[in-house]
């Protein structure tokens, strides 16, 4: 496969459509415009579906709808329009309805800044939607990395029949680098949804039953069965075999960093650094936000390791995980911007020496 | 011996919850009895709305799925785009498609989605216990609007099938009503060509029909009949604001 320079919201375009997807729905949002755009040009020449949607509110319900009737679909949006899903995204949780959606996270509360951020921590990985539901949430760190994810997301999705959010920031988005579109799938056709996915909505033809689709219980108990029976051990299933992380130069540091996404690349030019000074820093890096890899913990060197420092471009939200994660096994700090300012990797490494320092 | 009337096999087997007197009960009927006499209950896919007729499932013989309050015309639209040749309607309440879905429902409209919809206009939101809906009328009273609904605070009553006609892409739109036996019979014949429409591929579809409410109207079903007559249709006038030649 041949290596192309590409924008990120293009190549996650792209992606999509070699995963098999061939229906987008999508408002547009800075800092993800390339999507639809590339989307609206490319999707008619492979025989998908395209429609810019009147809002976020409408994207989500074309999704719900059109996985519903048992396509690969997919919508993108950043932060103040993922708030405005979470509605729809609940219908596709407690419905149980595959769907890919990106969210290129900008900076908030509020319409806030266009610039780069990571503020959507808590929406995303904790839920903005009500009721007891969770979106399986992955936080790719270059283009090619959000690439496989994507591609491998619509698998996520079939087999969990779950939401599954890809949560990149701004620079991602925006920035270019050489990537590999891995292979177009086959895609499944209208006539075969029926056999590939009995619980769609195809019309009974007269031949079944009639499928229903319903996300309101007039009986609690079928609610809680809902809930227990089925959501429940699927999110149990996500937690034993989702989590995904890297980690580097854990043994024999003096601190551990906890990075995702673009801010994971900071933090290691920052760690090379503080190297170079003599002080040893390894790091932690999710690369699912839900399920959080809680496992990634038990790896840091308790022999060496003063403490574990969360770089966000956030006010602490991921630290809240990393100290669950943690179970008071070390002390934390955190390293962070917010309001769509960047860490550099200088600003990174000095207040990690203030960190260190701090704990004598 | 040959029976001269059927329970249609559009209706599944279920008593229905809805109240003595509700139109829901017609309305349903009549869509389902069209399907089944156009050989479509097979290819059809119902959108229901939030309303009392949310578990419409649990009476409609078809394929159903329920939208968040407001979404349905873009739920069916993402459903019709994947089964381009499926019969896909919603059935939508007046708070759901006038109020809330105000957005959804103008769009689909805009975008001559090949979709049909049911607008089921009983001047109230009947599911939370009678609050004021876009479509109650000046000096209704209802419980978010205990002296009467006043054209200072809300304006006027919104004339969904007026508005959806001005898109020039909801080609066949039409408002009957369910309170005589002869408008019932009218109300059938409307839903016949909304669903001709679609199948013809020529646009979007909109039958709004006057309903009872006669729970949260504080009526008795055949008073509340006569309150349609006299209340719902001199505001809400009767008959096609649009109609293809095809289906004429
Ligand atoms: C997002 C959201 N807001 C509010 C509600 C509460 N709610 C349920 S039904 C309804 C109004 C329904 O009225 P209408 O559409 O006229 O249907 P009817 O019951 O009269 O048939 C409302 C406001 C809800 N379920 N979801
Ligand atoms: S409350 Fe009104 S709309 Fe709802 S079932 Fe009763 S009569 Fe029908
Ligand atoms: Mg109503």
């Amino acid at each position: 496969m041949e290596k192309k320079l590409m924008k990120g919201n293009e190549a996650f375009a792209a992606a999509a459509i070699s995963a098999g997807c061939r229906y987008y729905f999508g408002y547009p949002i800075t800092p993800q415009n390339e999507v639809p755009e590339y989307m609206s040009r490319e999707l008619r020449n492979v025989g998908g579906h395209f429609i810019q949607a009147e809002s976020e509110l409408a994207s989500i319900s074309f999704i719900y709808g059109a996985a519903a009737a048992g396509a690969r679909c997919m919508t993108s949006s950043s932060s103040i329009g993922i708030a405005l899903m979470q509605e729809g995204l609940g219908s596709c949780v407690v419905c149980e309805l595959p769907c890919v959606i990106i969210n290129v996270m900008r900076a908030g509360p509020g319409i806030g800044a266009i610039q780069p951020a990571q503020a959507d921590y808590t929406q995303v990985v904790k839920s903005g939607m009500n009721g007891d539901a969770h979106c399986i949430v992955y936080a790719p760190t270059s283009i090619q990395e959000a690439v496989n994810m994507i591609y491998h997301a619509f698998d996520v999705a079939d087999e969990y029949r779950n939401p599954v959010i890809i949560c990149v920031d701004g620079m991602i988005g925006q920035m270019m680098e050489p990537v590999i579109i891995p292979e177009s799938r086959a895609v499944i056709e209208e006539k075969d949804i029926e056999k590939t996915k009995p619980w769609a909505l195809c019309g009974h033809r007269n031949r079944r039953d009639r499928n229903k689709i319903n996300s309101v219980f007039l009986n609690q108990y079928e609610l809680e069965d809902r809930i227990m029976n089925r959501l429940l051990p699927k999110f149990e299933k996500a937690k034993k075999e989702l989590p995904e992380w890297e980690s580097r130069n854990l043994e024999g540091a003096e601190a551990v960093f906890v990075a995702y996404g673009s801010t994971a690349r900071i933090a290691i030019e920052a760690m090379e650094l503080l190297e170079k000074e003599g002080i040893k820093v390894g790091i932690i890096r999710p690369k699912t936000l839900w399920p959080f890899p809680d496992a990634a913990f038990d790896e840091i060197d308790s022999k060496t390791t003063k403490v574990v420092i969360s770089v966000e471009l956030s006010l602490g939200q991921m630290l809240e995980d990393i100290r669950l994660a943690l179970e008071g096994r070390y002390p934390t700090a955190l390293i962070n911007r917010v309001g769509g300012i960047l860490l550099s990797p200088v600003e990174v490494a000095e207040r990690t020496k203030a960190v260190l320092g701090g704990m004598k | 011996m040959k029976p001269v009337f059927e329970y249609t096999q559009g209706m599944r087997d279920k008593e229905t919850h809805y109240c003595p007197g509700c139109s829901h009960g017609v309305a349903h009927r009549l869509i389902m009895e069209v399907l089944v006499e156009r050989g479509e209950l097979g290819k059809a896919i119902g959108v229901s709305p939030v309303g009392c007729s949310i578990t419409a499932h649990q009476y409609l013989n078809v394929d159903m799925i329920e939208s968040p309050h407001g979404r349905a015309p873009a739920v069916a639209a993402g459903i019709k785009r994947v089964h381009p040749k499926a019969q896909v309607f919603t059935y939508q309440g007046d708070g759901d498609l006038a109020s809330i879905g105000g957005n959804e429902i103008l769009h689909s409209a805009e975008r001559g989605e090949k979709i049909c919809t049911f607008f089921i206009n009983n001047a109230i939101y009947g599911m939370t216990g009678g609050q004021m809906a876009p479509t109650t009328l000046i000096g209704q009273k209802a419980t978010t609007c205990p002296y009467g609904r006043d054209l200072d605070n809300y304006g006027l009553p919104m004339k969904m099938a007026e508005i959806v006609s001005c898109m020039d892409l909801a080609v066949y739109v039409e408002r009957v009503a369910l309170n005589t036996p002869a408008n019932i019979r009218k109300a059938k014949q409307a839903i016949n060509r909304a669903f001709e429409v679609q199948k013809l591929g020529l646009g979007y579809a909109f039958v709004e029909i006057l309903s009872a409410c006669p729970t949260n109207w504080g009526l008795q079903p055949a008073k509340a009949m006569e309150w349609v007559t006299r209340n719902m249709i001199p505001y809400f006038p009767l008959g096609q604001l649009c109609c293809p030649e095809e289906v004429k």
